[in-house]
């Protein structure tokens, strides 16, 4: 009789699992002897708090799945059908809602921390990569999602952003009617939205998740000095400013789990709809095709974009500045040439320069919530230049940039 | 031609202005956990809305319930129509009609709260006034020339409104608002006109969003619960730390 069994097998039902498939080598690999360097600081939470609002996302999606259907006739009485009728349904639903701009809130602080830090730098260029890739995914998830409700802003929201796909040459107006399977915004959209929104983007944000946290483990986290720690390991080839994700991080991030929740309940239980901001004013009228919302804007996590379509006068040139926008962010690894990483032993024109880069994204946010005007017009114009000028300015700048001396080691603190 | 006649009907036209910005003369104070004034809104919205404004998510045991009200009491006190206590507080106005006699669909009320916020409706509601060169007789300073009748008039009395009417230096016509002038007393006081604008007002809002109630009456407990938990987790991180430098 052939044995399966390894010379390392403990027998047991555990020793029968681990000869045909290594839980207890995975769990070990991503969790109890995973190191982590040990000075993770308040923008570290993000990451788990990431994965914690992915998990909430698709749990609630899944019971309001239950209770919706995709019909142009029916789909704003099912909401309301859910808030009312549904045991619990307004807490599914509310907790789907301001998941949706949380994710944003967390993701947009997820990034923040790997332009602060560098993280994005070899040997992280993939994880940063594939991150981008979530981001992406994530955006026309949300999108997708804001449709369903099918109030009037779902519906002229839809009408606008299937539109900017217009601007692709030659094919731009099959494209348009590609995409919404009707030559307008119809029952036939709605029904393509919802399969996209329930079944293709999670799968896909899963599966780029699973890989964003491979690539990670293969190269290591980070941390807020930027040093490599697997450079100075012990006898027993662990990093001396390390420690295992589990349980010490597993810890840690409990209690950030907790302040979050504090948070993220708050909303849900106090101001589910943000004084319009998560929940907009305009999606509570039933999708007309005939009444234009007086103000079309997109929820807050897309209005930095948004701004900068409305800044640019030409619709083909406006749609092509802002996914360039976004474009240009897949390429940060090479377009920051400094081999420091964090922001602590840079000089202060880069300081100030990432300052000013995250202060103009969040007015171009504040921007393009606003009815337009030309004075916003023109302030859009001029962040959406700054913008773009600072990755060039980085691209020049890193070169030779004059830096701090980065330790061998991170210090205790 | 048309297009000059359009251009100078938009520049011309002072309705134009409050199209964007609305009239909102006073802020309106409600509270969503006075089922008294909750009560006295489901009335007044029984008694004279429900006539065109339905209200196709909402039912009315489930006012009756959140309303502290027996199915007698609801039934046969507060609903006119012979619905069924189980029943979507629907409408028998047919579309077709209605946009016979009104133009166009008087909208559903279910979650107007929402969309239009408190203070809007409230000010809609109390800015009323006689008209005589509009089709109903009625316009009003929130929103003008809307097609709906001050369908409250009895209780509020018949009042117009003064205008301050005047040409800027490019000569166009501005309008603005001055005061009420009372040409004939309604049933009620203004006050009382006010306090009841104000019930009907806090019944939408509740009618917007029923589980705003339970919502309410959870949020401090599950904020307690969380703000241990969190306090628990925060000593538990410190002592795993403890020994990290």
């Amino acid at each position: 009789m052939g044995k399966i069994a390894s010379s390392s097998s403990k027998g047991g039902i555990g020793g029968w699992i681990n000869d045909r498939l290594p839980v207890t080598q995975f769990y070990k690999d991503h969790l109890s002897e995973y190191y982590a360097p040990k000075n993770f600081n308040f923008w570290y939470f993000f990451g788990s708090l990431a994965l914690l609002v992915l998990v909430n996302q698709i749990v609630t999606g899944i019971w309001l799945t239950m209770h919706y259907k995709p019909d142009a006739d029916k789909a704003f009485g099912m909401v309301e059908y859910i808030m009312r009728d549904v045991p619990w349904g307004w807490l599914i639903r509310y907790l789907h809602t301001t998941g949706a701009s949380a994710f944003f809130v967390v993701i947009y602080f997820h990034m923040f921390r790997g332009l602060l830090y560098g993280s994005f730098k070899k040997p992280r260029e993939l994880v940063w990569i594939i991150g981008m890739l979530i981001y992406l995914a994530l955006m026309a998830e949300a999108f997708l999602g804001y449709v369903l409700p099918w109030g009037n802003m779902s519906y002229w929201g839809a009408k606008v952003i299937t539109q900017l796909f217009g601007a692709v040459p030659f094919v731009g107006d099959a494209l348009v009617e590609w995409v919404r399977g009707d030559y307008v915004i119809s029952d036939a959209t709605l029904n393509r939205f919802f399969a996209l929104h329930v079944v293709a983007l999670p799968l896909a944000i899963v599966a780029l998740v699973v890989l964003h946290i491979a690539a990670l483990h293969t190269v290591g986290s980070n941390n807020p000095e930027g040093i490599d720690i697997k450079k100075h390991k012990d006898e027993n080839g662990k990093p001396l400013d390390g420690i295992p994700f589990h349980p010490y991080y597993t810890v840690k991030d409990i209690f950030g789990v907790g302040v979050f929740l504090l948070i993220f309940l708050f909303i849900v239980f106090i101001k589910p709809d943000m004084g319009g901001l998560f929940l907009e004013h305009d999606n509570y009228v039933p999708a007309d095709p005939l009444v234009t919302p007086a103000l079309i804007k997109p929820v807050w996590y897309f209005t930095p974009f948004y701004a900068m379509l409305r800044a640019v006068p030409d619709m083909q040139l406006g749609a092509l500045i802002m996914f360039a926008a976004i474009i240009v962010l897949f390429f940060l690894p090479w377009i920051d040439r400094s081999p420091v990483r964090s922001v602590r032993y840079r000089r202060w024109p880069f300081k100030l320069m990432l300052g000013l880069f995250a202060v103009s994204f969040c007015i171009l946010g504040w921007l393009g919530m606003q009815a337009a005007s030309e004075l916003y017009k023109l302030m859009a114009q001029v962040l959406t230049a700054f913008y773009f000028f600072y990755f060039v300015w980085l691209f020049f700048y890193s070169r030779n940039e004059k830096y701090h001396e980065v330790p061998e080691r991170i210090e205790d603190h | 031609m048309k297009k000059i006649i359009l251009l100078m009907f938009l520049t011309t036209s002072p309705l134009l202005m409050a199209a964007g910005d609305y009239y909102i003369g006073e802020k309106v104070q409600t509270n969503i956990r006075s089922t008294e004034s909750l009560r006295n809104g489901a009335k007044t919205y029984m008694n004279y809305c429900m006539g065109c404004h339905s209200m196709d998510f909402q039912r009315y045991n489930r006012v009756a319930e959140d309303l502290e009200l027996s199915e007698d009491e609801m039934m046969n006190g507060l609903v006119l129509t012979d619905a069924k206590f189980t029943d979507k507080m629907t409408i028998s106005m047919g579309d077709a009609q209605a946009k016979e006699w009104f133009g166009k669909t008087p909208p559903d009320l279910s979650v107007i709260a929402k969309a239009r916020g408190l203070d809007w409706l409230y000010n809609f509601l109390i800015n009323y006034y006689a008209d005589p060169n509009s089709v109903t007789g009625w316009n009003n300073l929130t929103l003008p020339n809307a097609s709906m009748p001050h369908v409250l008039w009895e209780l509020q009395g018949i009042r117009k409104a003064n205008f301050d009417i005047y040409d800027d230096e490019d000569g166009n016509e501005h309008k603005d608002f001055q005061n009420f002038e009372m040409v004939e007393a309604g049933l009620l006081s203004e006050q009382e006109y006010k306090d009841l604008a104000r019930d009907l007002v806090n019944f939408l809002d509740y009618s917007s969003e029923p589980a705003q109630l339970i919502r309410m009456s959870y949020a401090p407990w599950v904020l307690l619960f969380l703000s241990l938990f969190t306090f628990m987790a925060y000593l538990l991180k410190v002592n795993y730390f403890r020994d990290i430098h």
